[in-house]
């Protein structure tokens, strides 16, 4: 019997890129992320888990990197008959020095919370993060409907 | 106000309806806005109805749980009613479930509480002044 499990599905969204400057970009990454996550099929709990991770990101690059801009980039992920979304937040700000502390919750260099990059770990199904001082920062998440 | 948001007033409760996305601006300006009505029209309490909200982040969490502790300084009881399950499980993996804050499932269930929430403290009170 033919299979097409190989072949991605064919209403795969292109990748959509998204500047981060400004607060206004918090409520685009928040709406353009949950687009993605419900193109993917993903359920309520899992597309308002990477919604939000999402937005504790794009607010990470308002906070702490230079002049607060970056870029997050979405695009869908299929994987046999699973389908997702990776969204990339990248900047080219200060870098961290230590990656270890900053994924500890409750370190922060500003007074915040220090929820945004453990918390937005914990959303998601997967998470990377690479960074380091003077070459900012470069995290990507992936969240898959099943 | 901004547009997601209304302020109604019940007898001497205020009703705070947030709904849509919030960016940090809006909610910090929600928060002022609260705040000065629970003092200017001398509020018993204050619900802060969230059922229409589709995302609560840390930032937005922080502001709310900080608005109950200003309206709680001035005097007035505040809840937050109407957490929708999937935010409810968002925010304690995100680690920011608001421990301090009084909730209620709805507006009814808030409403009910905070009228309870006097009663106990009118009683106490009582008890006091017959000793």
């Amino acid at each position: 019997m033919a299979t097409t499990a190989e072949m991605p599905p064919a209403d795969l969204l292109a990748m959509t890129s998204v500047a981060i400057d400004g607060e206004a970009d918090l409520l685009r990454v928040r709406s353009v992320m949950r687009s993605y996550a419900l193109q993917a099929g993903l359920g309520l709990t899992a597309t308002t888990k990477v919604v939000t991770a999402a937005s504790e990101l794009a607010r990470n690059i308002l906070r702490h990197a230079s002049g607060g801009q970056g870029v997050a980039t979405f695009e869908e992920a299929s994987s046999g008959h699973n389908r997702g979304v990776r969204a990339v937040f990248t900047d080219i700000g200060p870098g961290i020095a230590d990656v270890d502390a900053a994924m500890r919750s409750g370190f922060s260099t500003v007074g915040s919370l220090g929820l945004g990059l453990p918390g937005s770990c914990r959303l998601v199904d997967e998470f990377s993060i690479d960074s380091a001082p003077g070459r900012g920062t470069r995290v990507a998440i992936c969240q898959w409907a099943l | 106000m901004p547009d997601q948001s209304a302020i109604m007033r019940m007898g001497r409760d205020l009703l705070v309806i947030l709904h849509g996305d919030l960016d940090d601006r809006t909610v910090e300006s929600i928060e002022r806005e609260v705040t000065s009505e629970v003092a200017r029209t001398s509020a018993r309490g204050a619900l802060i109805d969230v059922s229409g909200v589709d995302v609560i982040d840390s930032f937005v969490a922080q502001v709310l749980a900080r608005l109950v502790r200003m309206v709680r300084l001035l005097g007035a009881e505040a809840a937050i009613v109407g957490i929708r399950p999937a935010v409810a499980i968002t925010l304690v993996e995100l680690g920011a479930s608001m421990p301090e804050v009084t909730t209620a499932l709805s507006a009814e269930q808030g409403m009910a509480r905070l009228r309870r929430m006097r009663a106990d403290d009118s009683a106490r009170i009582d008890h006091g002044n017959h000793r």
